[in-house]
């Protein structure tokens, strides 16, 4: 009798588990899961359910679901589902005035138009300029800094929090300070430039100087960052690799190219993938470069030409596309360096 | 900088025995020194002048603007506070409604962030797991916001009309356009919670396990945990993810453009108005501008020069 008893319930154990849990390997055997019987719902099921979800995926997952759960839904929706959103507007030809796209028709015109359109590649060309151009010196500044910085000078602190105090300042003010550095009779790059008898140069109003020039201001904003992360990279390396190159009698400058510099990789990673970021959100200081949405002749980057596409030329479909190219230069930079800080534990 | 606070005494020590062993070995070269400090304070002086050249200028009046080198102070005759008091007069509603919508959505995404951080580093689940999860979290910190502009603008245009919903509101004599500060305030709080969780996670990680595991084991619940472990000991990490947050939605333009969308709206925060100021078909008022932007600066200037330590591991951590 009790031999058929246990026969049938390993067996109906089986049907249970097989399609929620197929290959794993159950360490707990599934014995919250057995207390029940099987077919029961209401609030049965959560109760059978987090027999095997536990098991699976450790002891605290239920529990710790209304912790993390809310916040990653409403973070899901607002970005990833907006991404999503977002691509399917991209596919229609959605613009003017009406009040939401006709999704009935999808088709890849906008990204054909986008590719005819001069003014893209114009921006595209920029935005690349700007990221790789901004990030490059940005980051050799801050190195630069950083170990000036690390020589165990006097005042350290207050050099570094003169060094980081514009990143602390809004796109929208820095904009005003440059806009008045570079002007063109009164500005202070132009005086500066005069006493060694250069210039006057039209900083804003030169196509081929503004993107220059706009590069030139954010690293102002920016290099305090990274000099700060640059910092934080030069204190974590042990004192006996200073003494190392010491004793073999390397220069100083030998010693940070060959021993210290590399051993920084991992601080130039990250900086260098916020200083992107920051690059594709340049839109902030273009906008109030101008007091509106046409950056200066020479300076258009697809974060301004979205904008402008959608809510000045109520072009929202072609905005929507711009959006996904720049969402996806986005992504070639991060995502490599998720997958890197995956493979370092560091997620 | 290293995620725990340091008090400026640690930091001196340590660089002072770096120093005299790096100092011993360079034979106490003056001139280096010298040219080392000349540097830095040539550095000083490029970040400072930006700075320096638009606070003069703000002081200036019309006449001095054009007569005096843009570094140097305004004589006497060429001094005026007048373009301050006309910022303020354009500004101050802007202040106003800047921290109507900063503070609650700076207070809401860090207590969100803590709460994910909490769920994802403390509490033990599967590592495989979390790592999907952790990955959105860290991605979405570095999304291009243009990418969800569209359909946020659908979002609340169209189907989440606060306009509409919340009539009650408006028949409290509370102005319509104000709709556009709520949004603001739900939508930084979306696109704030990736940061403020992995900021707070950082912190987590280095929390000792002890503790929290032997409270488990005394059967204490994922939630007593947090109250009465977690949440006390996270006050410094509070400090510095509500400075970086506040900084960064105070100074955010694209949302505010996108949401409030006109400068002349009851509710335009101050970086609207301030992106529009001092612009007319005879050229651009520097001075008003310079003011403008001293002005629009001084919360975050503030927080920057009172938590600056603060400031300075929000961005690196």
């Amino acid at each position: 009798m009790v031999g058929i008893f246990v026969a049938v319930r390993r067996l109906l154990r089986r049907m249970r588990e097989r399609p929620e849990d197929r290959s794993s390997v159950r360490a707990d055997g599934g014995v919250v899961a057995d207390e029940r019987r099987p077919g029961g719902s209401g609030p049965g099921l959560l109760d059978r359910l987090a027999g095997p979800i536990d098991s699976r995926l450790g002891g605290d997952f239920l529990e710790s679901s209304p912790f993390w759960l809310p916040p990653f839904l409403l973070m899901a929706l607002f970005v990833y589902g907006a991404i999503l959103w977002n691509l399917m507007i991209s596919l229609t030809d959605y613009h003017g005035f009406a009040n939401a796209p006709d999704y009935s028709h999808l088709d890849l015109q906008m990204y054909a138009r986008a590719l005819s359109d001069p003014g893209f590649r114009d921006a595209a060309v920029n935005t690349l300029v700007l990221l790789v151009a901004f990030t490059v010196v940005t980051l050799a500044l801050g190195l630069v800094l950083a170990i000036l910085v690390d020589r165990g000078i006097r005042f350290e602190n207050s050099f570094r929090v003169v060094y980081l105090l514009p990143m602390s300042l809004s796109f929208v003010v820095t904009a005003q300070f440059w806009l008045w550095m570079y002007n063109y009779n009164n500005g202070v790059a132009n005086i500066f430039l005069g006493v060694f008898g250069i210039g006057p140069v039209d900083w804003i109003g030169n196509q081929s100087i503004v993107l220059w020039a706009v590069i030139l201001a954010l690293m102002w904003q920016f290099s305090g960052y990274a000099m700060v992360v640059y910092l934080a990279g030069l204190r974590a390396i042990p004192t006996e690799h200073y003494e190392a190159a010491q004793v073999d009698g390397a220069s100083t400058l030998s010693m940070y190219r060959r021993v210290i510099v590399p051993q920084l990789k991992g601080a130039t990673i990250s900086a260098s993938v916020v200083l992107m970021v920051f690059a594709l959100k340049a839109f902030d200081f273009l906008y109030s470069l101008v007091s509106g949405y046409r950056p200066p002749n020479g300076a258009d980057i697809l974060a301004t030409k979205m904008v402008r596409e959608a809510y000045a030329n109520l072009n929202w479909a072609y905005g929507a596309a711009i959006a996904i190219v720049l969402f996806a230069m986005a992504l070639a930079v991060v995502g490599p360096y998720l997958v890197y800080q995956y493979r370092r534990d560091n997620l | 900088m290293s995620t725990d606070a340091r008090p400026d005494g640690g930091v001196e020590a340590v660089q002072g025995g770096l120093t005299s062993r790096l100092g011993a070995w360079l034979g106490d070269l003056d001139v280096y020194r010298v040219a080392l400090y000349a540097v830095l304070l040539f550095m000083v002086a490029f970040y400072l002048t930006p700075i320096e050249t638009g606070l003069v200028t703000s002081v200036k009046t019309n006449a001095a603007v054009i007569h005096t080198v843009p570094l140097a102070p305004p004589g006497p005759g060429g001094f005026t506070l007048a373009k301050w008091s006309m910022a303020v007069d354009a500004l101050a509603r802007g202040m106003g409604n800047s921290l109507l919508f900063s503070v609650p959505a700076t207070v809401i995404s860090a207590f969100l962030g803590s709460l994910a951080a909490y769920g994802l580093t403390v509490a033990d689940w599967g590592k495989r797991a979390k790592a999907p999860i952790l990955a959105l979290f860290v991605a979405a910190i570095f999304i291009p916001y243009q990418a969800v502009l569209v359909p946020l603008s659908q979002f609340w245009g169209q189907y989440v009309q606060l306009g509409q919903n919340l009539s009650f509101l408006w028949a409290l004599g509370i102005d319509k356009a104000y709709a556009g500060l709520i949004e603001l305030v739900v939508t930084h709080v979306a696109y704030g919670i990736p940061i403020c969780t992995i900021l707070f996670r950082a912190y987590y990680k280095t929390m000792s396990e002890e503790m929290i595991e032997s409270a488990r084991l005394d059967g204490a619940s994922l939630r007593r945990v947090y109250r009465r472990i977690v949440l006390p000991l996270s006050t410094p990490m509070f400090a510095v993810v509500l400075i970086y947050q506040f900084t960064q939605i105070w100074n955010d333009l694209l949302f505010t453009l996108v949401l409030v969308s006109t400068e002349s709206s009851p509710a335009a925060p101050v970086v609207l108005i301030l992106a529009g100021l001092g612009t007319s078909i005879e050229g651009t008022d520097f001075p008003l501008r310079m003011a403008g932007a001293f002005f629009a600066a001084l919360p975050t200037l503030a927080v920057y020069i009172f938590f600056g330590e603060e400031f300075a591991e929000g961005v690196t951590t």
